[in-house]
């Protein structure tokens, strides 16, 4: 009955997100204008539908109702309940639930909340909304339905990939998915603009809380995501270039571009086709995000789900939607261009150049990721691009992109004719040389790119704060705050890439009990193995002894061994110390007896993570500081009366 | 400045910005794509050593040799035409067994041995590596059955 009334509620939303369709595109014109005031209705009611679909869908997992297929291929009865639930959407058709959940959610949330826009342009916002909802219900119901039954019953449940037995998997792809689903939002707040025409400084500042939202989500995602398969994938990296992380950071990179062109456009009413493109561009990337993943069409350690039947739906989708938008882009931009002219010395220059920077990074890991399809495609040929050529390219222009990063936010809007930049810089330049002399006396090995890396990071953490400097602290408004925080966070973060890149040390060897290895200043033994059990796995657990100087402790990698499906997992232990973080993980033994055992020892690579954390506060408070500016705007009684 | 001359410069700023991220993007590839091989490809094409590839196909049942240092293994690969002998130092994934289809990402050394930096292996009954899909299982374990004897 529940697998029945899931399918009722998903066939239900569809056909709202139908009439959302047509009321919101139906809006547009007069005579359908009456149609608008249900749209709340139903944009609401949909979001609802969609929710209660899924909600059933865990309740199925939760239960391990055995008669449902989804549930029989995926899960298992033995598993613990946190991995029960979190596996409603560790596979495509659940995983493809919750992104329709997520996104007619946030077609709900703008129906309630959005008060900025005029009529017109939130009927067609809307519309959009219930366009890229339709698509996804389709692909739900015709291809990937989660409610299909299977009978008879299985007995046990097939388990799921064991590598996804984690806490990490039970928030990372809902934190992404909302990143990707809130560029839907950007996107259709970006088809309004366009079919309206209304592209000034309101459009902007609607669709800058969503464009935040998604970009902090976007942010903690793949700064989770990165810690996930730096400790699951035992291969001591914290970045692969892996087609499916660039799926993740691709959008990211648009969103940030974005975010920044949002800016411009609602302080100063410039920018408005750049920003339309974006926010197009951002979702595009969002669609082929999912498409990577879903498809599993590009081979991938995070390969999980393959099938080219579910990919050629997606890609059509993508090729409709954002063929449909950059049709609307090429024959109405026109009326929506006038913005207001800058100098380019000035914020804005800083900004622009930002923005394409970014999207030349963009292009280059587009490209990359992209390349093997079109040179099989083409000529043919496989191959795959892999780190040598996404950092051999983007570090560069990433080192690029932060001098402007240190320099930009100190210029002043319109045109800097106060000739105080080389003054402001003064301070992050001399955090540079002393940065560098520290290095050249204390690391002289370090190659070329780390050291740039660090140097630069040195000045961009100061020239982060700079935009304090001068002002009264507690009247500092919080987007400020949040500019600060998001832009250290990148010097912090830049700081530990660099710092791992450039000095990690690493040992691989096979060892007897008792044997000592050096790495990095530790030195480190194997004192003995035990076998540890957990609730639906065995292992054996090495128990490693870690010194430097006076202190000591126990590392415990494992080497786990599941049932169900059958498989073998290395769990790399890690021991976190203020200034770098020591890996181990456990291999096989040899036919003398002796255990492998891989160390490394990372400096700072904690500060990657830290970064990623820091640059996501930022943007919490830029977000709290426009609500709070929004609130206060609507209600300028109930502050006062709150703050008498 | 006219903002239709602005509109103008910064298209044009960007569209320079944009192709010289398009070059940057093509000469990198064109030094650093790994080409993929299967052994007798790899054997007829012309590749030099230390150049960077990708070798895949299946373990050669009874070729997996453990160095004495322990954490060095040796073992061929094969894809019933040929057989290329591969070392890689290193923890094995828990995927590679003998049969096992594996894609390696390294070099070819210069007496002919590939080195591999890193290794892919896939035992899943329902998945074969997309590279490898063409080879004819029967073909590499009746070699290994020609070998032993």
């Amino acid at each position: 009955m529940i697998a029945e009334a899931g399918l009722a509620a998903l066939w239900l939303a569809a056909a709202l997100a139908l009439l959302q369709t047509l009321a919101g595109f139906g809006g547009l014109g007069d005579r359908l204008a009456p149609l608008t005031g249900a749209l709340r209705g139903i944009a609401a009611a949909q979001g609802l539908l969609s929710l209660t679909a899924f909600l059933l869908l865990i309740w199925l997992f939760a239960r391990t109702d055995l008669s449902v297929l989804l549930v029989a291929t995926n899960s298992h009865v033995d598993k613990p309940m946190l991995y029960k639930i979190a596996g409603t959407w560790g596979n495509h058709e659940g995983s493809m639930l919750l992104w329709v959940t997520v996104l007619a959610l946030t077609g709900g949330l703008i129906a309630l909340m959005e008060r900025k826009l005029d009529a017109r342009s939130f009927a067609a916002t809307l519309g959009a909304q219930g366009v890229i909802a339709l698509g996804f219900y389709a692909f739900l119901l015709f291809s990937s339905n989660p409610f299909a039954r299977l009978s008879p019953p299985a007995a046990m449940g097939q388990g799921l990939n064991p590598l996804l037995q984690d806490p990490g998997l039970a928030f990372h792809p809902p934190t992404l998915y909302i990143g990707y689903v809130g560029l839907s939002v950007a996107f259709s707040f970006a088809v309004g603009a366009m079919l309206t025409g209304k592209a000034g400084p309101a459009f902007a500042r609607a669709m800058r809380p969503w464009v935040l939202i998604s970009w902090i989500f976007l942010t903690l995602g793949i700064t989770a995501g990165s810690y996930w398969a730096y400790y699951e994938l035992g291969w001591g990296g914290w970045w692969f270039w892996d087609p499916v992380e660039n799926a993740s950071l691709m959008p990211w990179l648009a969103a940030t571009a974005l975010l920044h062109s949002v800016s411009v456009l609602a302080a100063r009413d410039a920018l408005r086709a750049w920003t339309i493109m974006l926010a197009l561009t951002g979702f595009a990337m969002s669609m082929i995000g999912t498409f990577l993943v879903r498809s599993g069409i590009l081979t991938s350690v995070h390969a999980f789900a393959v099938d080219p039947e579910r990919g050629t739906f997606i890609l059509v989708l993508l090729a409709l939607y954002i063929g449909g938008a950059l049709t609307l882009f090429a024959t109405r931009i026109g009326s929506v261009r006038q913005g207001a002219p800058f100098h380019l010395f000035s914020r804005e220059g800083g900004l622009v150049a930002n923005n394409i920077l970014l999207s030349s990074i963009l292009a280059i890991v587009l490209i990359g990721t992209l390349y093997p399809l079109i040179a099989e495609g083409l000529f043919d040929e496989q191959l795959s691009v892999g780190p040598p050529y996404f950092n051999k390219t983007t570090v560069p222009v990433t080192l690029v992109l932060m001098l402007f990063l240190a320099a930009g936010p100190l210029l002043r809007w319109r045109r800097d004719g106060s000739g105080s930049l080389p003054r402001k810089l003064l301070l992050p330049a001399g955090a540079s040389v002393v940065a560098l002399v520290l290095l050249m006396l204390f690391a002289p090995d370090a190659g070329l790119l780390p050291l740039l890396g660090l140097i630069f990071a040195a000045g961009l953490a100061i020239a982060s704060l700079v935009p304090l400097w001068g002002r009264n602290l507690l009247r500092t408004p919080l987007p400020i705050y949040g500019m600060v925080l998001a832009h250290l966070g990148v010097a912090v973060a830049a700081a530990g890439m660099a710092s791992e890149s450039g000095f990690t040390q690493e040992r691989l060897q096979a060892v007897r009990y008792g044997e000592a290895v050096e790495v990095g200043g530790w030195t480190v033994q194997l004192l003995g193995l035990d076998p540890v059990a957990g609730p639906n796995w065995t292992a054996i657990e090495a128990r490693v002894l870690a010194r430097k100087g006076e202190g000591e402790w126990i590392l415990r990698p494992q080497s786990r061994n599941y049932p169900s499906p059958p498989m073998q997992t290395n769990e790399a232990a890690l021991l976190s110390r203020w200034n770098g973080q020591l890996y181990a993980t456990l291999g096989t033994q040899d036919q003398q007896g002796r255990w492998q055992l891989r160390l490394w020892w990372k400096p700072f690579v904690s500060l990657i993570w830290l970064g990623g954390i820091l640059i996501a506060l930022g943007g919490a408070l830029a977000l709290l500081g426009r609500l709070w500016r929004g609130f206060r705007a609507r209600y300028p009684k109930r502050v006062q009366e709150g703050f008498a | 400045m006219k903002a239709k001359h602005q509109r103008l410069t910064l298209v044009v700023v960007a569209a320079v910005a944009l192709i010289g991220a398009v070059l940057l993007a093509m000469q990198g590839l064109r030094s650093q794509a790994a080409y993929f091989y299967q052994p007798a490809a790899l054997l007829n094409a012309d590749v030099p050593p230390g150049q960077p590839i990708r070798l895949g196909g299946l373990v050669l049942p009874g070729s997996i040799a453990k160095a004495a240092d322990g954490v060095t293994t040796r073992f061929s690969v094969s894809d019933g035409k040929a057989t290329v002998p591969v070392t890689y130092r290193g923890i094995v994934p828990d995927l590679f067994v003998e049969g096992s289809g594996v894609v390696a990402t390294g070099r070819l050394d210069a007496g002919g041995i590939f080195v591999a930096d890193n290794l892919l292996a896939k035992h899943d009954e329902n998945y074969v590596p997309r590279e490898l899909g063409n080879i004819d299982r029967e073909a590499v374990i009746s070699e290994s059955e020609t070998l032993i004897k």
